[in-house]
């Protein structure tokens, strides 16, 4: 499958972020027919057109923004959930980085969609140079005219705050977004009621990933047809790939959904030295990695499920074979202790207990017997959490086992790093001895 | 009223919960469904009065149809949802013992030196499912222990199971989020910011709803395990909110108060006072009956002091002034109305220990006393529209504070300050100078007035209307134009009960005018005497009895637990006491009238008797005897003797007989005496006007020997506007003035009229009628600096 | 250090954004460690005032979130990322090598308050492991050498630029940026690399492309 760049097609333009170097490729256009729409039949559009949530869980955009109730008298809200942390994911943050119009033009159709007259950017606070390429276009754009009131002669007010989280993996979930923009610790809130529903100061709210929204201008402009012809009937459109990790060329790759794994790592230059995978995740830590045996899988949504997994952010990280499975779970576990939030207990309790114990296998005196303990305590943790985070934080585990054991095994009798050399898997070159 | 209330009819839902099909209002949580059939699931954030937060997981049961298992206490059940809990599910029994393991991984076992244990949610639930061994073998989470989130309360934290009861009750309930969950995973902790503690008056409340051992309190930490503890209900004697209270006892003294479930008044909370306010109880206790001799009390025996009491009240006959206080139970009250009419042939009574007006006790006598229950806190929750007259819930009544910010009625404050307690109900000021409540209650703004038109609106008067001039008459006139039911909220426990037993000059019992002939009579009857010999004219009321004291032209006082700090003129008191030539006194512990009496007859203890309080509502708060084996005898009881010493009778004096006679009695249906029309507003020069009102917390008789307690009271300040700070060129401290001295506090901001001051009406370092000579709406003088 | 009238000022805009203040209080926070260089307690007690919350909420949501710091954060303050991706490729050797040169842990400062070190999560770079930050500016491909020469040249006052984005200035003013976002700095530097465009210079090279609108597969 070819690489199809839609989204990146013109990031080697110097001044793209500017209003003038986007306007140059034909930005703006789709407002400017979107604002003539009427705003049901863009949400038809972005329903037809089959699009799915690009933030990890694929939900359908369209069918999202037809929950919102029309003609409520409550304000509606958008909120752009920026706050990309998954480990793995880096798609969104250069999204913002090279093209912030796209970004700030797929606001405000969508906004005019939802009938929000004031949306949010929610970017996370640790990336000042992404929220300042948003926050400069988004200031561009007003002086344009093309925020503010009456955009374009449409009659149409938009407001767009730009907002700096503060560290925190669990805003990434939505309704944990949500509290965290409302000025409070960001945990997830119980539902019902949705966000579409009672979101942002309990009104109806739309959320959606940086990426999905990119898509809009494109499916607005273009329509249907047009994006229909990428990807698959479940799983339509084009994707920004992040390919990271053990490979020689890694970075961003636009195509179909529906491209492999094994494609994508020919644009990426292969892995490095023997070229042999060993493990791999399709996008972010929080999917069930997969292994060498699945590099022909087609990475789309319906397919990653079928296999197990799950297509996530679609962000791929590449492991060799210098890399200990068990390191790598360790510190996978160690990030969701450090980002769990501490509203359940699952999730709270668990990933210290799992953590606590991974560790002991990382030092070499595991107990293999713990092994059973490990699962069992993943499966007290999946599907009783309060939200995504705590079955995240119960997926590394079981899936390496699965494939691993022997790792496992071999970490009751000595510590990974005997057998694993650290240095083995850097990745720079000539790198320091120990 | 009633008629203009819809009844709403909730749809009922048919569930299935381990094969028992039961009916269930639309709405009902699975958690409380299961409850209803006798299934128990485990919980620990859920709480009844509680937003569902569904944060701990222990509850997860299995709903047919949901691929995941769902948190019982958020999830409401749907018409014919087939639902399994851990008695028939292995996935949920499965899931919730998960719960249980991951709570006490980091739970430590320190159960045998825990307070909570023997009462412990977790301990227990741990028990019944949890799994008899862990699993965990790495090492527990420690904090340093325990901190203090306030005076009052300590926080073990490696104890806390994160179920946030105790924030959530903080910011629901009270509307004090001073604690905090603090932190992030693992690491998460309840905690408090620098230098502002939880200093809620309703902190107490969350060591109750604590599910394990992490909140204490200071003043019960380590004295106590539950089970050898005796516990009786009882109701709190603190104030008219009526709070059901469990009193918990060992070897005979009192370890711990606790809010006792009373749906209808206090639901399931209280506020600190009741809750810690009871070692005055034991401390400084009168033991035995005192006489004076030449000049000094001295112990004497029961046949001596009352021979003594007697032979002087004989002397006195009804030239004799009667005080009762307010803090009686209703059958004391009502000993001492019989004792003074039907005995001492005296009306002088009264039980306002206060300031009192003639317009005031008119009012009282007219549309309060004996008057069935109109306004409950159950209308309050439902009111449309709650106006609030020389009131200050949160100060004066905690319990009516809590349902007014449940209900998120409309409220609306006549007054002088938006506190902080008005803003918490989410209420708005409709500013009122202290003393012209008359004024703008005459001329309410149309809004208001609508708003009280409305079917279920209600006006909250506090008992500092009394002195207000024309207060309790626009008061009359306002609820007759408008409709809206009138409430009488006075601050202590007894001051209603007494009112409706007749220990107020001119009424009898049951709201009966003394001036009527049937009224009288049918009180004699009960009572057993001739009507003729009862008085028939309206005797001395309020400060007036104090006054004729003070003049000589009473020949004798019989008090009971009355505080001479709680009158407004301490001087004309001392006088009254010094002049007066014979004075009984029933109390249990000293006082200055103590101190000035002739005669000091111990009485019991609220924990020594049974009794009822009647509350703000009118409704009766009976409770039954915490010490079984007390001798002290209460006031009635003593009245008895002194009545067979002076050689009289008048029915009953024991307690369950005293009731007997009240509900023989019954109300009054017969003509009531006519409403005040008469007073009006004084009109004010430009002086600052002093605005005062009693804080919850204060240097009041029964809040002694808690330090604990008095350290969660709010700062003694000064309050006034920005405005007036800036025109005294914003200074730390002023000066308030009054007629007999002044006062120098700390200043603080707020939202005040701009020639008002507010001062605590009577607490440590500011007691206005002793340090300024000053009243409510009294003129002082204000000026910036001196040495606070 | 109590909090300027021109902070507050600052933090009285940042209210004015949004359509309840309350929203305010993270970048309000942000705006407190641009003045003070950690979240203080006259910081919390500004933010409190200003929102009429207590301040234990404020001081809930100030531990809540890692970028708020207890204690005086150094005048550069440095992450490297030790999550799986970017610690096992070199991110671990990095930290250390970070950590002797400066002589401090994590979230420590130098004695000379010129530097502090922290082990970050994710910074959403994975292409560019091992990533380090400045300021939370980002300084892509990292080695251990390459890392302490980025601390030597600022230790020295030399300019170092971002690899992908503006240069670098200091903690304080990157949190001024979080409070105030668009702060003229937007082309400054680089902020699209190679590995960004590796897939759109391979498709151009290869002449690979997108469908344009009305042009069938």
């Amino acid at each position: 499958m070819t690489l199809t760049p839609v989204i990146t097609e013109h990031w080697d333009s110097p001044d793209l972020y500017t209003l003038d170097g986007y306007r140059r490729f034909g930005g703006y256009r789709a407002l400017e027919k979107a604002l003539k729409l009427d705003p049901d039949a863009i949400i038809t559009t972005v329903k037809d057109s089959g699009l799915r949530g690009r933030g990890g869980a694929g939900f359908p955009t369209g069918l999202k923004w037809s929950f919102v109730p029309q003609n409520d008298g409550k304000p509606h809200y958008l909120v752009v959930n920026a706050d990309e942390s998954e480990p793995g994911a880096c798609k969104d943050i250069p999204i913002m980085m090279a093209n912030p119009h796209s970004l700030v033009e797929g606001v405000i159709i969508t906004s005019f969609a939802i009938r929000a007259s004031q949306a949010f950017i929610y970017i996370r606070g640790e990336v000042p140079n992404a929220l300042r390429k948003v926050a400069s276009a988004v200031a561009e754009a007003r002086r344009a005219g093309l925020i503010g009131k009456n955009i374009l002669g449409s009659g149409f007010d938009l407001e767009i705050v730009v907002h700096a989280g503060a560290g925190a993996y669990i805003c990434g979930e939505e309704t944990a977004l949500l509290d965290s923009l409302e000025g409070l610790r960001g945990q997830p809130r119980l539902k019902p009621p949705f966000p579409a529903v009672a979101g942002l100061y309990a009104s109806p709210t739309v959320i959606n990933n940086v990426e999905t929204i990119c898509n809009i201008p494109y499916i607005v402009d273009r329509g249907v047809d047009w994006f229909r012809q990428f990807g698959t009937e479940k799983s339509p459109g084009f994707k920004v790939w992040a390919v990271s990790g053990h490979v020689n060329n890694p970075g961003i790759f636009e195509a179909p959904l529906g491209i492999t794994m094994r494609e994508l790592l020919g644009y990426a230059g292969g892995v490095r030295g023997d070229g042999k995978v060993k493990f791999w995740l399709p996008g972010g830590s929080s999917v069930p990695l997969l292994t060498a045996e699945h590099l022909d899988l087609p990475l789309t949504y319906e397919e990653m499920a079928a296999a197990g997994t799950m297509l996530g952010t679609g962000t791929p990280m590449i492991f060799d074979e210098t890399v200990s499975v068990v390191k790598a779970v360790t510190r996978w576990l160690e990030f969701y202790k450090h980002e769990s939030c501490g509203k359940c207990t699952p999730c709270r309790e668990g990933t210290f207990w799992i953590t606590g114990v991974l560790e002991t296998f990382e030092h070499g005196h595991g107990k293999e017997s713990d092994l059973e303990l490990l699962v069992s305590a993943c499966n007290q943790i999946s599907g009783r959490s309060f939200c995504a985070l705590g079955d995240a934080a119960a997926t590394p585990f079981p899936a390496a086992l699965k494939y691993f054991r022997d790792e496992f095994v071999a970490a009751t009798e000595s510590p990974v790093d005997e057998k694993f050399d650290p240095v083995a898997s850097y990745i720079y070159a000539g790198a320091a001895t120990r | 009223m009633s008629e203009n209330f819809t009844t709403d009819v909730v749809p009922m839902v048919s569930v299935t919960i381990d094969g028992v099909v039961i009916e269930v209002p639309k709405g009902t949580l699975a958690i409380r469904a299961a409850e209803l059939i006798g299934i128990e699931i485990p919980r620990f954030c859920d709480h009844p009065l509680l937003e569902p937060v569904a944060a701990c997981r222990a509850c997860l049961i299995e709903v047919e149809g949901m691929p995941k298992p769902q948190p019982a206490c958020a999830q409401v059940v749907n018409d014919g949802m087939t639902i399994r809990t851990q008695e028939s599910s292995e996935v949920a029994k499965d899931a919730q013992e998960g719960v249980m393991e991951f709570l006490l991984i980091n739970h430590p076992l320190d159960c045998p030196v825990c307070d909570k244990g023997g009462e412990c949610p977790l301990q227990n639930q741990s028990m019944s499912a949890g799994r008899p061994e862990s699993r965990f073998e790495g090492e527990k989470r420690i904090f340093e222990k325990p901190i203090n989130v306030s005076a009052q309360i300590l926080l073990d934290r490696e104890r806390c199971v994160s179920c946030a009861r105790c924030t959530r009750f903080a910011e629901q309930i009270a509307g004090d989020p001073m604690i905090e969950l603090l932190e992030r995973g693992a690491n998460q902790q309840v905690g408090v910011a620098d230098e502002q503690p939880f200093d809620s008056y309703f902190s107490g409340n969350t060591i109750q709803i604590c599910p394990v051992g992490a909140l204490t309190s200071t003043s019960y930490r380590f004295r106590s395990r539950p089970f050898d503890l005796v516990s009786v209900p009882s109701t709190c004697e603190h104030c008219a909110s009526g709070c059901s209270l469990r009193t918990d006892y060992r070897r005979g003294e009192i370890t711990r108060r606790l809010a006792w479930d009373s749906p209808e008044v206090n639901e399931e909370w209280n506020c600190d006072k009741g809750r810690f306010g009871f070692t005055y109880l034991t401390d400084g206790r009168i033991t035995t009956p005192l006489v004076r001799e030449n000049g000094e009390l001295r112990p004497a025996s029961w046949p001596e002091a009352i021979d003594v009491a007697a032979r002087g009240l004989a002397a006195a006959g009804s030239s004799t002034g009667v005080l009762t206080g307010g803090r009686l139970t209703q059958e004391d009250a009502y000993g001492y109305a019989k004792f003074a009419r039907a005995i001492l042939g005296t009306d002088n009574i009264d039980f306002r220990a206060r300031a009192t007006s003639s317009e005031e006790t008119q009012y009282l006598r007219s549309a309060i006393a004996g008057t069935p229950v109109t306004v409950t806190y159950d209308a309050l929750e439902k009111a449309p529209f709650v106006l609030l007259v020389a009131f200050e819930p949160e100060d004066e009544s905690p319990m009516i504070f809590l349902r007014l910010r449940k209900a998120k009625t409309t409220v609306v404050s006549l007054g002088a300050v938006a506190t902080r307690g008005l803003k918490k109900m989410g209420g708005t000021l409709l500013a009122t100078k202290p003393g012209q409540e008359a004024l703008v209650l005459r001329a309410l703004p149309d809004h208001v007035k609508a708003a009280l038109a409305q079917p279920g609106a209600v006006i909250l008067v506090g008992e500092r209307i009394a002195a207000s001039a024309g207060g309790p008459s626009a008061l009359a006139e306002v609820a007759a134009q408008t409709g809206a039911s009138v409430a009488w909220v006075p601050r202590r426990a007894g001051e209603r009960g007494a009112l409706d037993v007749g220990a107020l000059a001119g009424l009898l019992p049951g709201g009966r005018p003394i001036t009527n002939d049937d009224a009288r009579n049918e009180v004699a009857g009960v009572w057993g005497v001739d009507a003729d010999a009862l008085p028939r004219v309206i005797g001395l009321s309020g400060e007036n009895i104090i006054n004729a004291g003070s003049r000589e032209n009473l020949r004798a006082f019989v008090i009971a637990g009355v505080d001479p700090v709680d009158l407004p003129d301490p001087e004309v008191t001392a006088v009254a006491l010094a002049r007066t030539a014979f004075i009984v006194s029933l109390d249990h512990h000293h006082s200055e009238f103590t101190q000035a009496a002739d005669v000091v007859l111990p009485v019991a203890l609220v924990t020594e008797k049974a009794g009822t309080f009647i509350d703000w509502e009118g409704r009766p708060r009976p409770f039954g005897q915490v010490f079984k084996d007390a001798l002290a005898m209460s006031d009635a009881t003593i009245l008895g003797m002194l009545a067979k010493a002076l050689g009289k009778q008048a029915g009953v004096w024991d307690g369950a007989g005293l009731r007997r006679e009240l509900a023989e009695l019954g109300q009054w249906t017969g003509v009531r005496e006519e409403l005040p029309s008469t007073g009006s507003a004084p009109l004010m020069s430009d002086a600052f006007r002093l605005a005062s009102w009693r804080e919850l917390l204060d240097a009041g008789v029964m809040q002694d020997g808690e330090p604990f307690l008095a350290a969660t009271a709010r700062p003694v300040i000064a309050l006034i506007s920005e405005a007036a700070a800036k025109q005294l060129g914003s200074p730390e401290t002023i000066t308030v003035g009054g007629p007999t001295g002044s006062v120098t506090l700390p200043v603080e901001i707020g939202d005040v009229i701009d020639d008002v001051v507010f001062l605590p009406m009577h607490s440590t370092g500011c007691s206005i009628y002793r340090d300024l000579g000053a009243r409510i709406g009294s003129a002082v003088d204000v000026s910036a600096g001196g040495a606070a | 250090m109590a909090i300027s009238e021109q902070t507050l000022e600052s933090m009285r805009d940042i209210v004015a954004r949004y359509p309840q203040s309350r929203s305010a209080l993270l970048p309000m926070l942000h705006l407190v460690q641009s003045a003070e260089g950690e979240v203080t307690a006259e910081g919390i007690a500004a933010c409190a005032d200003m929102l009429g919350i207590s301040k234990a909420e404020v001081t809930g949501v100030s531990t809540f979130y890692t970028m708020y710091k207890r204690k005086p954060v150094g005048e550069h303050h440095i992450g490297v990322c030790v999550n799986t991706l970017c610690g096992l490729l070199g991110g671990d050797a990095v930290y250390e090598a970070l950590s002797q040169r400066l002589g401090v842990g994590h979230n420590e400062p130098t004695a000379d308050g010129k530097f502090s070190l922290e082990r970050i999560e994710c910074q959403a770079a994975c292409t560019h492991a091992p990533v380090m930050t400045v300021d939370w500016e980002f300084m892509d491909d990292v080695t251990p050498s390459s890392a302490i020469d980025v601390v030597d040249r600022l230790a020295r006052g030399e300019q170092v630029a971002s690899t992908r984005g503006p240069a670098i200035r200091n903690f304080k003013a990157t949190e001024y940026t979080l409070a105030f976002p668009d702060d003229g700095l937007e082309g400054d530097g680089n902020s699209v690399d190679d590995k960004m465009l590796a897939g759109l210079r391979y498709a151009k090279e290869h002449n690979m492309a997108a469908p344009q609108f009305g042009q069938e597969a």
